[in-house]
């Protein structure tokens, strides 16, 4: 268990530096060199000499990386010339609005999405099972900003229930208990994740049900509640955890919309503004977390899936 | 597809005979016809429409701004009197075109990728695969956001840089099929005949993973055509005068306040539509592949 553990960390580590090595390629690889690239054009003599030392721009492009690196792992994201602010407050003032809103969605979609996908196996091709699917092959088709404005016409123009933009206090409690102008970002945000989750629970639970140790547990007794609760619930989550860790890339993309929609300023709305803006010390930075919030949230999936799993527990002792 | 049946002996005629057999099987499925058929739905309303259907799509009239459906305009007309059923026929022409290209070359990219991983395997692989895994980490949107920063969006650019970002899981796919086609008897005969790895990979590796491809294709499209469509709404799709679904909603977003439904339901509705086409007809070809090996 320990070695699986160490050598699962050490492949995090290795993917974090390529993460780190693309982004860094990326900023060479832009029109006008990372000096352009980083001052957006706005660039003074002292401007240009205060980057080159920072980030030994005149170095061979591999001690610049590696620099650029230690930069990095200093808390350096870099500044945005655009907004005149570090990356760093940026990131400290968009995060935690982008995580409420994740948080509470990827909450309130998986509390849909395992009851709606068991219910759908067992009773797999009945009338509920086929709406069930229907509806998530139009959920999955459906871009997150047109739900959005579906939500928006209904229930903020025409009803007046909801807001029809996000939160805009700046604390994490702020917006958490800012329920009317939570409730549709949230909303829009959950149903995405209700499409991804529900179809994979679906299936993973048809698959349990049809093992021998359900079969098992229902000739020796027992009840029909206990045997889906204790045996097929509990096996069928386990792909659902590494399913968990892999789509935080996915349900951030859909933040990032959500954001952009219901203006609300987290991660996704900065990185938009920084795309319009050409800020590309944003979008780097903010692009260097994202890819580490991955890698580190397939990490613990991993190890998730081995604290679930008593196979692949003891399989490496 | 044709998988253990596929003997090295087999003259080629008899190769492709099967995967036309196993390309009918495919199109049994009431799935697959009903995704192909909406397809097809589709590319007669946007190409064909326009040869029936003449409406003002250039001409910016605010008089006419607004309008609800009715007399003379089924769906209304936008901010700029620009009749929503005429643009919802050609902006949708668009959204096929990049969508499918996009797909396309995304999956042309990945199967390269996966099928010179999976065959040639140890180092390389390890390498090419962990660097997938490292680009996966990545949003797509995050990365398309970056790339379509630093580059002018026009149709072309806008294919490469969605395939660009989405080929990642069709090289995980075409690996995997890689890897076990290697095993078989008809690839290593290749190599004992004393075959290059390219003609191994060429003529039997590729061949052998076709279903597993064209299933992935559909999937490929249907994502793009999301992403383009989303990209378009951020304001960094195709820049005007052309126009696609995801800028016919976003221009009716401005006026969401006023509650001017017709602006953003008819596209969104198309959106809707092109994606679930695209994916029934991935799932039912890829449910009677499983059926038929």
């Amino acid at each position: 268990m320990t070695t699986f553990i160490v050598r699962r960390l050490l492949q995090a580590v290795a993917a974090l530096a390529l993460v780190s090595f693309l982004v860094f390629a990326f900023l060479w690889l832009l029109p006008g060199g990372p000096q352009q690239a980083m001052l957006s054009g706005a660039a003074s003599a002292n401007h240009l000499h205060q980057l080159r030392h920072d980030y030994g721009l005149g170095n061979p492009a591999v001690l610049a990386y590696l620099s650029w690196l230690g930069q990095v792992l200093h808390g350096n994201l870099g500044y945005s010339y655009v907004e005149n602010a570090s990356v760093g407050s940026m990131l400290a003032a968009s995060l935690p609005r982008t995580l409420a809103l994740m948080i509470t969605a990827t909450a309130i979609g998986l509390a849909v999405a395992i009851p709606a996908g068991l219910a759908q196996a067992i009773r797999r091709d009945a009338a509920t099972d086929r709406v069930a699917r229907a509806l998530s092959y139009v959920g999955y088709g459906m871009p997150s900003f047109f739900l959005g404005s579906i939500l928006i016409l209904i229930f903020a123009v025409r009803l007046h229930w909801f807001g029809a933009e996000g939160p805009q206090s700046a604390g994490i409690a702020g917006v958490l208990t800012d329920w009317r102008d939570l409730t549709l970002p949230v909303l829009t945000l959950a149903v995405a994740t209700v499409a991804i989750f529900a179809r994979y629970v679906r299936s993973a639970a048809i698959d349990s049900l049809a093992h021998d140790y359900v079969r098992t547990a229902r000739a020796v007794g027992s009840g029909r509640r206990q045997v889906l609760t204790k045996h097929v619930l509990r096996n069928s989550l386990i792909p659902v955890i590494t399913l968990a860790g892999l789509s935080i890339p996915r349900i951030l993309a859909g933040a990032l919309v959500v954001e952009s929609l219901f203006n609300i300023q987290g991660m996704g709305w900065r990185l938009w503004q920084a795309a319009q803006k050409h800020d590309f010390p944003v979008l780097l930075g903010f692009i260097l977390v994202i890819g580490a919030g991955a890698v580190v949230g397939s990490l613990l999936a991993d190890v998730g899936y081995m604290l679930a799993d008593p196979r692949v527990r003891f399989r490496e002792r | 597809m044709t998988g253990k049946h596929a003997a090295p002996s087999l003259p080629s005629p008899w190769v492709s005979a099967m995967r036309q057999r196993s390309a009918m099987q495919a199109f049994r499925s009431p799935t697959a016809v009903a995704g192909l058929g909406l397809i097809a739905l589709l590319v007669v309303f946007c190409f064909g429409g326009p040869l029936v259907y003449h409406a003002n799509l250039t001409r910016v009239n605010l008089l006419l701004g607004n309008r609800p459906p009715g007399a003379g305009h089924p769906l209304g007309t936008d901010a700029n009197g620009v009749d929503v059923l005429g643009s919802l026929m050609t902006g949708g022409q668009l959204s096929l075109e990049v969508g499918t290209a996009a797909g396309l070359l995304a999956a042309l990219i990945g199967s390269a990728w996966g099928a010179v991983a999976g065959y040639i395997g140890g180092p390389l692989d390890a390498f090419m695969m962990r660097l997938v895994d490292a680009a996966v980490a990545i949003p797509t949107l995050v990365l398309l956001l970056l790339l379509s920063a630093i580059y002018t969006p026009s149709p072309a650019a806008l294919v490469l840089v969605i395939a660009a970002t989405s080929w990642l899981s069709t090289a995980h796919l075409v690996r995997g099929a890689a890897l076990t086609l290697r095993t078989r008897e008809y690839v290593q005969a290749v190599q004992g005949m004393g075959g290059t790895k390219l003609r191994a990979i060429v003529r039997h590796i590729a061949p052998n993973a076709f279903g597993v491809v064209i299933v992935n294709v559909t999937f490929q499209v249907a994502d793009a055509i999301l992403v383009l469509a989303t990209l378009s709404y951020l304001g960094l799709g195709v820049q005007p005068p052309a126009s696609d679904w995801g800028d016919m909603i976003a221009g009716g977003i401005k006026y969401i306040y006023d509650g001017y439904w017709w602006e953003i339901y008819p596209a969104g509705i198309a959106i809707i539509v092109a994606v679930v086409a695209f994916n029934l007809l991935g799932d039912g070809m890829r449910d009677s592949l499983e059926r038929s090996s």
